[in-house]
């Protein structure tokens, strides 16, 4: 074994420069394509940058350097843009991906659990049907969703009016006009961000989405924990919600607390099925982060003012990774110990 | 059956297994919670289908209008709407197949650039101790937290100024190297963020150090004995890598593939952001111009039959691989 390493290590010392060259593409390219435009956003977000100066860049004689303006308008909804709030863009950012996460893993948790119940018939049916919502991609999901909910021919509203009819005694049609009804149906729920029955569409289209993912997750947990802990369990007297809390909840959170935080940063960003579903709507009520950046370089064409978004908006991710990675390392040191 | 079921580290290939471990051990479920289960499974089956047969029984109608009725069993069989479709989907001058062939250009170029780049960067990182490694790899890690919209500015601002032009005497002219003389605009030939060539560098730009990041993960979980006894054997490094690293690592270099596969085939914010003509559309472009606001003129029947056709290969690529996505996406965590 010791030759084998001091013949490594020779190896090892001959090629000294191979770990570059290993790099070295892979580097090249992002540095034309990654790198100089993260620096490139940087600069430009100093500046009063917009179409007019689209075809010299920074050579333009026009543009100007206007220090930290572009981030004052930002923070201080100086912008000329309407019913834009950084802050409460930025509030119900963080609400909309806490709110989806707290309602897929316990659900996520609670059918794993069902579908784990011994001889439970078609489980293997259930488990598989139970994961397509996976498999169709967010921007068709978000597309059908819409037009679940669209206010006239829609399912939802359709589906209400049976519903309404057949128990309720109802004569009318249910209109709900869920995508462009401003006033928020609970007022004061999320104080400083009203949440609008936009918010709330789109929380049943994304649940429908989520708790899949967690199921499977769960799922695999579930089945390492191992059957003797329920047995000497019940042998003890343990009632089955006393398992449940005393055994499975413990042992499902290792794996658990990683799947909710993937799902946290995937919620948290989560364009396509924003943009497709309420496009920000109505009046920016339900506008995350990247949404809000992708209307600022789309539309409204304020280059300058978009990089500055985009440098907050990496500041934000930062602050979100650093926590979420703590949160992770923390169970994963519990785990070990 | 006294042999305990071999139970899998993978979550998923549990999960396939599922030869019910409850039902060997002999406890029975009383019927009526039997009964009380399967009521609660299938309502959620019901939730879970309720979306999807919507759109598929309204893919499989013949009907134009916007459905009044709401149907989750296709009471006929139509492919009028997917023929449609196929035969013109949207109405500019663009065939379907051309949507279909830049959808898999992009999805394609991007993944094979991005990896085949990658995977050497990913090696480095992964065996070798070099100065600088510490500093490289918060470099490469630091795109990955930025979303792919933060990215879209600049990357629309540089490529946007690579033109190329026709300059009035009949000269070329390659913006930003060589431009036309002082007073001559030029007539614009080629404009590198307006085609999907530039759509794929811009794609790259996030694409690769997510597969650099993604593989070094793996490659970190490849025994080096192998390595080692090549390198007794006397492999040199290249031969190692060439021979030993790249045949261990080629599954995983495969899920990476479809992984960013699914990802850019969806991709959408780049394309909408970036491209002009109709000609360079793709797949999931001409869905969002078939809904919400475009979409007073498009039959119901035609956007599901669509929605079907650009989830059918996502869906196909997810279920085949499953597994590893689930897998991967939690390895470090699932350990049981």
């Amino acid at each position: 074994m010791a030759v084998a390493k001091s013949s490594l290590k020779k190896t090892k010392q001959k090629n000294a420069i191979l770990p570059y060259l290993y790099l070295l593409p892979a580097f090249l390219i992002m540095g034309v394509i990654t790198f100089y435009p993260l620096i490139y956003q940087v600069i430009i977000s100093f500046t009063n940058f917009e179409s007019k100066h689209l075809l010299l860049g920074l050579k333009s004689p026009e543009l100007e350097f206007i220090g930290l303006k572009n981030y004052i308008d930002i923070f201080t909804a100086a912008l000329p843009v309407e019913n834009f709030n950084f802050f409460r863009v930025l509030e119900f950012n963080f609400w909309w991906a806490l709110s989806n996460v707290m309602l897929h893993v316990p659900a996520g948790v609670l059918i794993a659990t069902l579908l784990n119940t011994e001889g439970l018939w078609f489980k293997r049916l259930y488990r598989a049907a139970y994961i397509l919502p996976v498999v169709v991609p967010p921007l068709v999901v978000a597309t059908v969703w819409t037009n679940i909910f669209d206010e006239r021919y829609g399912a939802m509203n359709q589906l209400l009016t049976s519903i309404s009819m057949a128990f309720f005694g109802g004569t009318d049609p249910v209109y709900i006009r869920w995508f462009e009804d401003v006033r928020p149906p609970i007022p004061g729920f999320l104080p400083g961000a009203p949440l609008t029955l936009a918010y709330y569409a789109m929380m049943i289209a994304n649940f429908w989405l989520g708790w899949p993912f967690m199921s499977v997750v769960a799922t695999g947990a579930l089945q390492s924990i191992p059957k003797d802990l329920y047995e000497a369990a019940s042998i003890d007297g343990a009632t089955g919600s006393q398992q449940f809390w005393g055994i499975t909840v413990p042992l499902l959170r290792p794996a658990m607390i990683p799947a909710a935080v993937y799902g946290f940063t995937l919620s948290f960003n989560l364009f396509n099925f924003v943009f497709f579903m309420t496009g920000g709507g109505p009046a920016r009520s339900t506008e995350l982060l990247v949404t809000f950046a992708y209307n600022l370089v789309r539309n409204l064409r304020w280059y300058g003012v978009a990089a500055a978004f985009a440098v907050i908006i990496f500041g934000v991710a930062l602050v979100v990774f650093l926590i979420t990675n703590r949160i992770t390392r923390a169970t994963q040191n519990y785990q070990e110990a | 059956m006294a042999v305990q079921p071999q139970t899998s580290k993978n979550p998923i290939i549990r999960f396939l297994n599922m030869n019910t471990s409850g039902q060997t051990s002999g406890r029975n479920l009383p019927l009526w919670r039997q009964l009380l289960l399967q009521l609660v499974a299938i309502a959620i089956l019901a939730s879970v289908m309720f979306p999807i047969m919507y759109i598929v029984t309204l893919s499989f109608s013949s009907k134009t209008t916007r459905p009044s009725q709401l149907e989750l069993i296709p009471k006929e069989i139509s492919f009028v709407a997917y023929q449609q479709v196929l035969d013109k989907p949207t109405g500019n001058p663009v065939t379907f197949i051309e949507l279909l062939r830049n959808s898999f250009a992009l999805s394609m170029g991007v993944g094979v650039v991005a990896l085949g780049v990658a995977v050497t960067a990913a090696y480095a990182f992964s065996r070798f101790k070099f100065k600088m490694r510490e500093v490289m790899m918060i470099l490469v890690f630091i795109p990955l937290l930025m979303p792919a919209v933060g990215l879209s500015t600049p990357l629309y601002l540089l490529l946007n100024q690579v033109q190329v032009k026709e300059c009035k005497g009949g000269a070329t002219a390659i913006q930003p190297f060589t431009s036309c003389d002082e007073g001559d605009r030029g007539k614009l030939i080629f404009n590198l963020r307006d085609s999907l060539l530039g759509v794929g560098i811009a794609m790259t730009a996030s694409a690769l150090p997510f597969a650099v990041w993604n593989l070094k993960g793996y490659l970190d979980t490849i025994p080096r004995e192998l390595e080692e006894a090549a390198a007794i054997d006397g492999a040199d490094s290249n031969q190692t890598f060439w021979q030993i690293v790249i045949p261990l690592a080629a599954p995983q270099l495969a899920v990476t593939f479809f992984l960013g596969f699914i990802g850019h085939w969806q991709e959408f914010v780049l394309t909408w952001l970036f491209l002009s003509q109709p000609k360079d559309y793709t797949l999931a472009m001409t869905l969002y111009n078939m809904t919400g606001q475009y979409a007073n003129s498009v039959p119901w029947n035609r956007f599901a039959a669509m929605a079907v056709i650009v989830a059918l290969p996502v869906a196909v690529v997810y279920i085949a691989l499953q597994k590893q996505i689930v897998g991967g996406l939690t390895t470090g965590s699932v350990k049981g």
